[in-house]
């Protein structure tokens, strides 16, 4: 009998990760490498952007340097390559997240995705009032009466958006409060999501509380009255297999700059019925089939949705940091980020005058935690961190809202990534303890 | 640059011991004119508003409310202690000097003369994303004080 020998990626995968594995990937990522104030540097802040490994970074050079053209238009060698790399690009995130090639569509980020489907939903409403684009279009029209529900904990990327098309439809906002430990109040939202309502936006995991949002249920809460659902994904597809067909969402977002690829480039999810039906956000060239002096006949998805010259070199670079993810294995990710996250938060309850928001220790979340120090302002506390080559994020982390539930104008959050180890928590947690000292609080 | 010569113990004083802290507990001088100014930082959410009483060119009040970090409360307190009693002219002339040690990214060194305890806040210079927070009140006095004056 022959031995079959297992692939190393097979072999690693039966494993859970451990600081040993998280140091040799941390060798991938060169930025990590430096002294920070003379300290080695602790990047805990991947929740608002993630570093890039080698790979996706040679990955956009090499992009560069061997096969740089205008995608999806002449005939030569290097536009025939550049298509081919930037179309495979968008096969291998479909394929991350479970969706269609169709269904995956280029964005700058998130924010931009998040427009984009609020303009196209107004758009809608327009072509439905002149009868352009069927009876389709009709249904998917937002008008006075109708209503869009949001939730209490969302980004302002996820919030913004809903107003600004609520005042150009005549449409109504309301959302979904939150209780005090961090979870939404799905009692509420059944009541809340009703018969006018044509849209519910939520995030899967709050960037700021931690928490993961139950998305059946609330899927299942919109369906019952045929609302559109739309899915904020940016904390969630980095850390965790996300499967949007399974999901049953209609929409789903997420940026590439938050899942080791650079910025300038991110993803909008929409099913293909909807997509093909929905009219434009932006136009110009590369979406159109027709085009008259008059009048313009669109592409369907995803190309109705990509108008003007696209961000090639980071799509490109996007599906290099995907194979990163996956060869690493995203279970296996979001297993060890849990174990970061409940450190963290167990941690930061033993600190006297620390007030962690969202779900307490032992409750599930994401690898991040943000918190409020007694006495000291989350400016301080950052300042504080630096000064010991630890990076983390201070503010209101772009939820207003959210805070002021809370009672709070700003906190401090220290978000893990696949490159943290335990050590780094602890480090962290270290300097945390003696913060209050230092201001005298 | 070590973090204590950014937080010196007087900027750390003046964070918890507020001078001119309160606006609804402090009337305005009989015979003056107000100005008042409300400035935000949106990137921390620092938050000042401001008033300032002038009376025959002098300023006879600064008082405020405020939210956000030690430094921007900080140099909030110490402006208002620094402020009061000080012509128009002078107040002007302090805020600019100020403004051109903040700026300076550590070029130009505070004089204690002309500062005071404002002087303090020159470690602040070489921390970029700092000078906001120690400008805010200085940015509403100045507004507030052209109000008062116009």
């Amino acid at each position: 009998m022959t031995a079959v020998s297992t692939p190393a990626s097979l072999q690693r995968s039966m494993h859970a990760m451990d600081n040993a594995e998280v140091l040799r990937i941390r060798n991938d990522f060169p930025v990590l490498d430096q002294l920070v104030n003379g300290k080695p540097l602790i990047y805990l802040d991947s929740g608002a952007t993630s570093q890039n490994p080698l790979s996706v970074i040679e990955a956009e050079q090499e992009y560069y340097e061997q096969r740089n053209a205008a995608v999806h238009r002449g005939a030569h060698h290097l536009a025939v390559e550049a298509t081919e790399v930037f179309e495979d690009a968008r096969q291998t995130v479909a394929d991350f997240i479970g969706a269609q090639y169709e269904e995956t569509v280029w964005t700058s980020n998130a924010t931009e995705g998040l427009n984009l489907i609020s303009y196209a939903l107004s758009n809608a409403a327009l072509w439905a009032a002149q009868g352009r684009g069927g009876s389709a279009l009709k249904d998917l029209a937002i008008g006075p009466g109708d209503e869009i529900v949001v939730t209490e904990m969302e980004h302002h990327a996820n919030l913004i958006p809903w107003q600004e098309l609520a005042f150009r439809t005549g449409a109504t906002l309301k959302y979904i409060p939150i209780e005090d430990d961090g979870t939404l109040r799905l009692d509420a939202a059944a009541d809340i999501v009703g018969d006018r309502t044509k849209l519910l936006a939520f995030s899967h995991a709050s960037n700021v509380l931690g928490t993961i949002n139950p998305v059946a249920e609330l899927v299942a809460i919109a369906r019952r009255v045929g609302a559109l659902v739309v899915l904020d994904a940016c904390q969630s597809v980095p850390h965790m297999a996300v499967d949007v067909k399974e999901l049953d969402i209609d929409f789903a977002v997420f940026s590439g700059h938050k899942m080791l690829a650079p910025t300038g480039v991110g993803v909008l999810y929409g099913k293909q019925e909807l997509l093909d039906v929905l009219p434009p956000f932006l136009t110009g060239g590369s979406m159109i089939t027709t085009v008259t002096m008059e009048r313009a006949e669109y592409l369907p998805a995803p190309q109705r949705f990509e108008a003007g010259t696209q961000r090639i070199s980071q799509a490109v670079a996007l599906a290099t940091a995907v194979n990163y993810l996956t060869e690493t294995g995203i279970d296996r990710i979001h297993a060890w980020e849990a174990t970061l996250g409940q450190r963290l938060v167990k941690g930061l309850e033993a600190i006297d005058g620390i007030r962690v928001v969202g779900p307490a220790s032992g409750t599930e979340r994401i690898g991040l935690a943000a918190f409020d120090v007694a006495g000291v302002h989350a400016h301080d506390v950052g300042q504080f961190l630096d000064d010991r080559g630890i990076a983390v994020r201070v503010g209101h982390h772009c939820a207003q809202p959210l805070h002021r539930r809370l009672g709070l104008t700003a906190t401090t959050r220290a978000s893990t990534y696949l490159y943290n180890t335990t050590d780094d928590v602890d480090a962290f947690l270290d300097a945390v303890s003696g913060v209050r000292a230092y201001f005298q609080a | 640059m070590s973090l204590d010569q950014l937080y010196q113990q007087i900027i750390l004083d003046h964070s918890k011991q507020r001078h001119g802290s309160g606006l609804a507990e402090t009337d305005a001088p009989d015979g003056t004119s107000t100005g008042q100014s409300h400035q935000l930082n949106p990137v921390c959410g620092d938050e000042v508003t401001l008033r300032l009483a002038v009376s025959e060119g002098t300023v006879q009040q600064i008082s405020w409310d405020g939210a956000g970090c030690s430094i921007s409360m900080a140099s909030a307190s110490v402006l208002s202690e620094l402020g009061e009693g000080m012509s128009v002219e002078e107040l002007h002339s302090v805020i600019d000097n100020f403004r051109e040690v903040l700026r300076s990214r550590g070029k130009v060194q505070a004089d204690p003369e002309i500062l005071g305890d404002a002087a303090a806040f020159e470690g602040v210079a070489r921390y970029a994303a700092r000078v906001k927070c120690a400008m805010i009140s200085w940015v509403a006095a100045e507004d507030a004080l052209n109000q008062a004056t116009a």
